[in-house]
């Protein structure tokens, strides 16, 4: 996990396993956000574990959670929940191997009046998971493109 | 005659991804199988070629609830064969790494996976829009747990801090005396913990178990003991492989393991209490009795009490090893390498997990070998299913569905762990 800017309004978590192909590309998106050290923002990579994720946006008013999804579409096709306005759909997020992991986190810190006043989640279609594989190169567009909208809802705070 | 199938494809509030499946003949059981078929992790060859000083860090990744159990078995290994013995402050870390992981662990599986299965909830999720101060209260204790895996460790999930020989960095007295207000928080936790899961229903269950388990002259096990059962076995860890055989199932992504004489064994929570009850700390054995609980317990299902014991006994030594914590001199002892072959065996959260290494003059390993705790429970998970569903056999489709994976949950599987490892299917034809 690596923070900056504590301080910042906004937290954007990049959830996966960085030994798992596709499963890393919210990290990668959150490290490349990291390197541009923006002021406005705390930019945190997480294995994806529920309860410490709520730890890490509690008292946050402004979240984007970026993690990989696998729901048949498209290698790289873009998802993008408020989760304010939505639950998150749960097959999408099987990916994880944790018994209590994002989608849970949200729901339970919906149901214990947890949630951040803003929680905004990019899920980025990946189709290779396996220990040990890179992540597909078609999954490259993507990650540029969700680090542009980010910044976007980022700025726009 | 007819023939019924019991089938969950994906057992949820597990850890990894499983599934089961149960055939029905009349009213005899016939076949039970728990499917693991999350794909084989490989790690025992991932190490060969490595440094032995990698493999607690290369291990830790098999798992993000249970590093430390990897690092403590892959450093007790590595320094069995190097002839080392790491004491005084530094092994006394190590006990409070294991505290720390043993609270965050059982703490998720007490309060969000295995109670809501007691209460008549679907999930954690809708057992905490009626329960929200108990909910909070066991996100409060299991946080105590990650804070000490945090500053023992450097972060809460795959820590860094472990090495051969010790840690690379020895806390601060003050940084641990800074988690002692929140561990005498816990403490208290942990003891209402108890009083809530203990008025919970439980089905008349007693199996007839051989419990596994370290076992320590005068310590509740985390890092050492010799290997004993209920059946009279008393092994130093040395001699595992000699006892203990594995095998592959064709439905299953995970070994087998087997006891000489007796096949199907059972390590986690439930041995560990049955072995070593008297090590348990005096307000932790008060407690248990409290809680209606005998010195032996053989219904799994009261699983669930014997975990919350544990986070009170970890919570406990916790705060009893900070008291008399003194910074060490040095965060290592002096390492040098050569040629051997280790033998390491700790408690894991979920049970014994056995690691052996043998390397070159360089350290560099030439082969491996890991044995979990859930690849270990296999066997008795299954014969429980099959007991299970025998006495219930008349239950309604559904019901019986969602107690096959009660039955599992008593277990708090790892798949992720154990595949080298969970869907439910019950087969009536």
């Amino acid at each position: 996990m690596e923070c900056s800017n504590v301080k910042a309004p906004v937290v954007v978590i990049g959830i996966g396993n960085p030994c798992r192909g596709d499963d890393s590309v919210g990290r990668i998106v959150v490290r490349r956000i990291k390197r541009r050290n923006l002021p406005f923002l705390r930019a945190i990579e997480h294995e994806g574990e529920g309860t410490s994720l709520m730890e890490l946006w509690r008292g946050a008013s402004h979240v984007i959670v970026v993690d990989a999804v696998s729901s048949g579409s498209v290698t790289g096709t873009i998802h993008r929940f408020d989760a304010l306005l939505q639950s998150l759909p749960r097959q999408l997020f099987s990916v994880s191997t944790h018994g209590f992991g994002l989608v849970e986190a949200v729901e339970l810190a919906r149901a214990l009046k947890q949630l951040p006043a803003r929680l905004v989640i990019f899920g980025i279609e990946g189709t290779r998971f396996k220990v040990g594989t890179k992540p597909s190169v078609g999954i490259q567009e993507a990650v540029a493109y969700v680090i542009d909208r980010v910044l976007e809802e980022a700025r726009s705070v | 005659m007819k023939t019924r199938t019991i089938r969950v494809n994906y057992l949820a509030r597990v850890e990894g991804q499983g599934g089961l499946y149960v055939k029905i003949r009349g009213n005899t059981v016939e076949d039970v199988k728990l499917n693991i078929f999350e794909p084989p992790r490989f790690f025992e060859a991932f190490l060969r070629g490595r440094s032995c000083e990698e493999a607690p860090d290369i291990t830790s990744r098999i798992c993000g609830i249970c590093p430390v159990a990897y690092q403590m078995s892959a450093v007790h290994a590595i320094e069995d064969a190097l002839g080392l013995k790491v004491d005084g402050q530094l092994r006394a870390l190590r006990r409070l790494a294991y505290c720390g992981e043993w609270i965050q662990s059982h703490t998720l599986h007490v309060y969000m996976l295995h109670a809501p299965d007691f209460l008549g909830y679907p999930d954690g999720i809708q057992m905490a829009r009626d329960h929200q101060g108990i909910v909070q209260r066991g996100l409060k204790l299991k946080k105590t747990g990650n804070e000490i895996m945090r500053v023992l460790g450097g972060r809460e999930v795959h820590p860094i801090n472990v090495r051969i020989g010790g840690f690379y960095k020895a806390p601060s007295k003050a940084s641990l005396r800074a988690l002692s207000e929140q561990l005498k928080w816990a403490r208290e936790a942990a003891l209402e913990t108890i009083r809530w899961v203990a008025s919970m229903p439980f089905p008349d269950f007693e199996q007839d178990f051989v419990f596994v388990a370290l076992r320590h002259e005068n310590e509740y096990p985390f890092n050492e003991g010799r290997i004993v059962s209920s059946r009279g076995l008393d092994i130093g860890v040395h001699d595992f492989e000699q006892h203990f055989t594995e095998e592959q199932i064709s439905y299953s992504t995970a070994l087998h393991s087997a006891l000489e004489g007796n096949g199907g064994y059972l390590v986690g929570p439930l041995a560990r209490y049955n072995l070593n009850f008297g090590r348990l700390s005096p307000v932790a054995q008060e407690a248990a009795r409290g809680a209606g609980l005998r010195p032996v317990c053989r219904n799994p299902f009261q699983s669930i009490v014997v975990r919350s014991i544990e986070i009170l006994q970890a919570c406990d030594e916790a705060l009893r090893l900070i008291d008399q914590y003194e910074l060490p001199e040095s965060p290592v002892i002096e390492v040098r390498l050569k040629a051997g072959t280790g033998y390491g065996c700790t408690e894991a959260p979920r049970g014994i997990l056995y690691h052996r290494y043998r390397f070159d003059e360089h350290g560099t390993i030439l082969d491996a070998k890991i044995i979990p705790p859930t690849s270990q429970n296999q066997k008795a998970i299954e014969n429980d299913l099959k007991q299970f569903v025998s006495r219930n056999v008349a239950l309604p489709e559904e019901e019986l569905r969602g107690r096959c994976e009660q039955v599992v949950r008593n277990y708090d599987p790892c798949i992720s762990c154990s595949t080298h490892f969970l869907k439910l299917q019950i087969d009536r034809g």
